[in-house]
């Protein structure tokens, strides 16, 4: 159980506002916070780090106390057991894949990097440098270094936003793995939707440094709670007049799929919106393909 | 000119200067790294202050800074008076005087570029590295110093060099003891004094090679760094 409880003064673009985080995060879950840019997401997760310190409160990850304004304590990075995954990928460039996740190894076990490798599918690269990869797998290796270092909590912070939609989609799946192998409770922070729909158990929305919801994905998404079965985020790239209805054409994920929407639906969608496309789900066909 | 002219030539100077600029780059460099680290790192309103007096033996005339040296080092200065009362060294007209000046000369040759290395060192680097559990000492030696050893080379090298080529500073504080502050640049103003034009050419020309070498190498060396780190 990880008890945040912090308040930080925060300087932003449009004038100081207070960082307030009141929450209790359960052991293996999967946590994303998301919001707009500035509003104090990624002091949140520093904070966790310690590579802030909270103006006042609490932190407390399984009993250990990584952060007392009261009792005066305030663990260094180094004391507090947190991986942490820039969105910049940092990884030692003078190392190389292998040497990364050495570097990370709090034992002598080398096995288990090598089981790493293996479960995010790098052990090819293993000898290769950062400067040779992909963005794609720079940020597959620094997730994998934050792996191997065992930590109780894994903070993400933006991992995906410098890739393009495929690497995304692949490295949404290996965040999934990990979770699902490690269970290692996670924090994400993103702006993507069906990002957070798809990996979270929980998505803390932040405005100006407060928490103004705190909910599961399908319940912040699907607002009449509707028990659809088949429900995707997707992003509105056309929306062209056919006889008496109209013809969305929808991105999901890397799929372009068509709905029909009557004139009404138009006062509330228009092109470029993030929607939601859900369906009661009857009788849905399945073929192999 | 004859082999016997130049077996004749005293090669004195190259090894005082050789052996100074050995002793002054080890030196260096272990105070000004501490120092480029704290320059790195802080945003306070005083670093131009200390940017701007760890500079000053850039632009301020060798013979300014050796005239401020030989006062504050001679015998009669509280420094001076010190070393020579209580270790009987002599900071004036010494090796060791040498060594001091040449310190204080060469000083920003190896504090910029350490400095600049260590500020391009991209902050999330030094983070990961906490959030991995490795201590301040760990991440300087198995991250910070690897990224920055194309700098570290350099500071090394320019400094090794700017000490072997000073005449001012090295002139006023030493002087011209032959085997003892004899240094090649001084040699060569006195060979020049004396006449002796073909010994200051044989010197000028060990001067001239050593310099075009050691920048040659920098050049070479960084970019074949910048090609496989980039």
């Amino acid at each position: 159980m990880i008890k945040i409880n912090i308040t930080k003064r925060l300087h932003g673009s449009d004038g100081e506002f207070e960082l307030i985080f009141k929450k209790e995060i359960e052991n293996e879950s999967f946590i994303t916070v998301a919001g707009e840019s500035g509003g104090g997401k990624t002091t949140f997760l520093r904070l966790l780090a310690g590579l802030d310190s909270p103006d006042s409160g609490e932190i407390v990850v399984n009993d250990k106390i990584y952060f007392s304004s009261e009792k005066k304590i305030d663990l260094a990075p180094q004391k507090r057991n947190i991986g942490f995954v820039f969105q910049n990928y940092s990884l030692f460039p003078t190392m190389s894949v292998f040497e990364n996740l050495k570097f990370a190894l709090k034992d002598k076990n080398y096995s288990f990097i090598d089981e790493v490798l293996e479960l995010v599918e790098l052990t090819e690269l293993r000898d290769r440098f950062p400067n040779t990869l992909s963005g794609g797998q720079q940020q597959r290796v620094a997730l994998a270094r934050a792996i191997v270092s065992k930590p109780d909590i894994l903070l993400l912070d933006e991992p995906l936003s410098a890739l393009d939609s495929k690497m995304r989609e692949r490295l949404q799946e290996e965040i999934i793995k990990i979770h699902r192998h490690f269970k290692i409770t996670t924090i994400l922070i993103s702006h993507d939707i069906s990002e957070m729909y798809k990996l979270s158990d929980r998505i803390v929305m932040i405005e100006k440094g407060v928490i103004v919801k705190d909910d599961k994905p399908q319940n912040l998404f699907l607002n009449r709670k509707q028990s659809s079965k088949f429900s995707f985020v997707g992003e509105v790239l056309d929306i062209k007049k056919v006889d008496i209805i109209y013809r969305a054409t929808i991105l999901i994920g890397n799929n372009i799929t068509e709905v029909i929407l009557i004139e009404d639906d138009l006062k509330e969608i228009k092109k470029g919106d993030r929607v939601l496309i859900a369906s009661k789900a009857f009788n849905p066909i399945i073929k192999k393909i | 000119m004859s082999f016997e002219e130049i077996a004749n030539i005293d090669f004195s100077p190259f090894l005082i200067s050789l052996k100074l600029s050995f002793v002054v780059t080890i030196i260096l460099f272990l105070i000004t790294f501490p120092i480029a680290l704290k320059l790195s790192k802080t945003s306070s309103k005083a670093k131009p202050v200390f940017e701007a007096i760890f500079s000053l033996p850039i632009v301020l005339p060798p013979s300014v800074l050796g005239f401020y040296l030989l006062m504050s080092l001679s015998p009669n200065s509280f420094i001076g008076n010190f070393f020579k009362e209580s270790f009987d060294i002599s900071l004036v007209f010494s090796f060791e005087g040498l060594v001091i000046a040449s310190c204080f000369y060469s000083f920003p040759f190896m504090l910029q570029p350490l400095q600049s290395g260590l500020e391009s060192v991209n902050r999330n680097l030094i983070e990961a590295s906490y959030t991995l559990g490795k201590s301040k000492l760990q991440t300087i030696i198995f991250v910070i110093l690897p990224i920055i050893k194309p700098s570290i080379l350099s500071a090394i090298v320019i400094t090794f060099a700017h000490t072997m080529g000073e005449f001012g500073v090295v002139l006023m504080v030493g002087g011209n003891i032959p085997e003892v502050t004899s240094v090649a640049s001084v040699a060569i103003y006195d060979s020049v004094e004396n006449l002796d034009y073909f010994q200051a050419h044989i010197y000028s020309i060990i001067l001239l090679i050593l310099s075009f070498s050691v920048l040659f190498f920098i050049y070479y060396f960084n970019s074949k760094t910048k090609k496989a780190f980039k």
